[in-house]
C-alpha cells in the first residue's frame, strides 16, 4: 500500500544555485498528485529530494525533512532502501537494452537477493500484470530483450521493473512526454489503476494529463510551491494569479 | 504573454456575442415599442432580426466549440468560454421572447383597444434595463455589477404576478376582453422570462469572472421538505 509524504522546510542546491526554497507539503498516500511548473521550475528536483537521488550529483545539497510513511528518509535510512520504497519512472524509458524482458523487471528483485526462480517467475508476472504489459509480451519474456519493444511498451516495462520491488512510492518524471498519445493514454490509464495500490508523484509539462490523472496537483515557480491544491481547483479557478496565468498559458 | 493567437480568439468570440447581444436587447425594444404605438411594421423588424440572432447562436457556438477543442483552455479562460456558451443561448431566448411579444402585438391589432390594468412598458424597461445591465457587466467583466442585477429580478417576478391577477380578473368580469387580456398576459409571461434569462446572464458573469457558481442560491439554501415516505 502507498504511504503519504510530508515535506517541510526543504531546500535543495547545485552548488550555489537555491533551486528549492522552503517547500512545505503533504501528499496523500494512494493518491496520485502531479506537480506542474515551466522548465527549471524545480519541480524534478523535488522529485529527487524524494528520493535521495538528488544527493547523487557531487555539487548538490539538500536541508529540511521528508518523512514517507513516518519514516525521516535523510535521518532514518540509507539511499538504496529508499529507493527501494520509492520507485522512479523517468521520461526517457530505460530498459537494460541486453537484457531480456524477464532480466529487466527481475533485476531489481536479484539486486536485492532474491534468488528463488519460482518466486522470481511470480513477481516478474505479478509486475507485468500490474503495468499492463503482460498481454503483449508474456510469450517473449526470455526470447526477446527490452530493447526490443516499442516506446510505450518500454515504459510500461519500466514500471513494472520499479514495480517489482514492492515500492510505495512511485515517481513519475514526465512519464509520458517521449510517447505517441495511444501509448500515453495507456499509461494514464496505468497511473489510474496503481494509485490505488500506490501514491504516485507525477511531474508533467502536460496539464491535461495532470488534470486527468491526478487529484491533487501543486505548481512550482523558480523553486518554490506556488499553490497546492485539489486538481478541480487549480485548473478550474485557482487562487494565486501566478498559477492561472501559466495554466492559461499567459506565460511560461 | 504567450498563446497570443488564443488570447486574440477568446477576444473575437467576446465581440461576436457582443454583436448578438446587440441584436437581443434591440429586438425586446423595438417588440415593446411595436405594443407601445401598435407599429406591425416594428413586428418585421423583430421577426427579422430574430433570424439573424438564430444564426448567430449557431455560429458563435461553433467558434467556442472549436476554442474548447483545439486550445483546451483552462481555469478563467475555460470559465469564459463555457460563460459564452450559456450566456448564447440566453440571448437566443432573449430574441425569442421578443418575437413572441411581437406575434401577440399583430394579434391584438385584430381585437378593439382596450385599456388592461397593467403597465406592460415599465415591465419592459425593467426587464430592458437589466438585460442591459447584465450586457454592461459582461463587456467590462464587472461581478459586482453582474451580483446588482440578481435581487432586481424580484421585482419583475412581483409585477408578472400582479398582471396575472389583474388580468384573470378581467377575463372572469369582462369576458369580452379576454382576447385582450390573454395577449397581455402572454406579453407579461414573456417580459419576466427575460429578466431570467438577463439574471442568467448576471450569473454567467460572475461565475466567468469569480468561478463562484451563484445559480439557485435561494432555492438551495431552502431546499423544499422531501416528501414523506409512504
Amino acid at each position: 500500500m502507498g504511504v503519504g509524504i510530508e515535506v517541510t522546510n526543504l531546500n535543495a542546491w547545485y552548488g550555489t544555485n537555491h533551486t528549492l526554497q522552503d517547500i512545505d507539503l503533504n501528499i496523500p498516500a494512494n493518491h496520485a498528485t502531479a506537480l506542474i511548473g515551466p522548465s527549471g521550475c524545480g519541480k524534478s528536483t523535488f522529485v529527487r529530494c524524494l528520493n535521495r537521488m538528488h544527493e547523487t550529483n557531487p555539487i548538490a545539497r539538500v536541508t529540511g525533512t521528508v518523512l514517507i510513511g513516518g519514516l525521516d528518509i535523510y535521518a532514518d535510512a540509507k539511499p538504496v532502501e529508499i529507493r527501494r520504497r520509492v520507485g522512479m519512472v523517468f521520461q526517457r524509458p530505460n530498459p537494460f537494452p541486453t537484457m531480456s524482458i524477464y532480466d529487466n523487471v527481475a533485476a531489481g528483485l536479484k539486486l536485492n537477493g532474491y534468488t528463488n526462480r519460482h518466486t522470481l517467475d511470480e513477481i516478474v508476472e505479478k509486475s507485468l500484470k500490474n503495468s499492463a504489459l503482460w498481454e503483449e509480451v508474456k510469450d517473449d519474456l526470455k526470447k526477446k530483450s527490452g530493447a526490443s519493444l516499442s516506446g510505450g511498451q518500454q515504459q510500461r516495462l519500466c514500471i513494472a521493473r520499479a514495480l517489482a520491488v514492492d515500492p510505495e512510492v512511485l515517481l513519475m518524471d514526465e512519464p509520458a512526454s517521449a510517447l505517441d498519445p495511444v501509448s500515453t493514454s495507456k499509461i494514464e490509464d496505468l497511473i489510474f489503476q496503481l494509485k490505488s495500490q500506490y501514491t504516485i508523484v507525477i511531474v508533467t509539462h502536460n496539464m491535461q494529463q495532470a488534470a486527468r490523472v491526478a487529484e491533487k496537483t501543486g505548481f512550482f515557480l523558480n523553486g518554490r510551491m506556488v499553490e497546492f491544491d485539489s486538481t478541480h481547483k487549480i485548473f478550474t479557478n485557482p487562487s494565486d494569479k501566478r498559477t492561472e496565468d501559466y495554466i492559461t498559458g499567459r506565460f511560461g | 504573454m504567450t498563446r497570443i493567437r488564443f488570447q486574440q480568439s477568446l477576444e473575437e468570440l467576446k465581440e461576436q456575442l457582443l454583436v448578438m447581444a446587440g441584436l437581443a436587447e434591440q429586438s425586446i425594444q423595438r417588440a415593446i415599442e411595436a405594443y407601445r404605438v401598435r407599429d406591425l411594421s416594428i413586428c418585421d423588424l423583430v421577426s427579422r432580426s430574430e433570424l439573424t440572432i438564430n444564426r448567430l447562436e449557431r455560429e458563435i457556438d461553433q467558434a467556442a466549440l472549436d476554442l474548447l477543442a483545439m486550445e483546451q483552455p483552462m481555469a478563467v479562460d475555460l470559465r469564459f468560454i463555457l460563460s459564452v456558451i450559456k450566456i448564447n443561448a440566453d440571448l437566443e431566448r432573449v430574441g425569442d421572447a421578443a418575437k413572441g411579444i411581437s406575434d401577440r402585438v399583430r394579434n391584438m391589432e385584430q381585437m378593439a383597444q382596450a385599456e388592461l390594468p397593467v403597465d406592460i412598458p415599465r415591465m419592459a424597461e425593467l426587464a430592458a434595463q437589466m438585460v442591459r445591465k447584465s450586457l454592461q457587466a459582461f463587456i467590462e467583466g464587472d461581478a459586482e455589477l453582474a451580483r446588482s442585477i440578481l435581487s432586481m429580478d424580484d421585482a419583475v417576478d412581483a409585477m408578472n404576478r400582479a398582471a396575472y391577477k389583474a388580468l384573470t380578473k378581467v377575463m372572469e368580469n369582462e369576458s369580452h376582453l379576454a382576447p385582450q387580456a390573454l395577449n397581455a398576459l402572454m406579453i407579461s409571461r414573456a417580459l419576466e422570462r427575460v429578466a431570467d434569462h438577463a439574471t442568467n446572464i448576471a450569473e454567467d458573469v460572475i461565475f466567468w469572472i469569480q468561478g463562484d457558481d451563484v445559480r439557485h442560491h435561494k432555492s438551495l439554501k431552502n431546499p423544499p421538505e422531501p416528501p414523506a415516505a409512504a
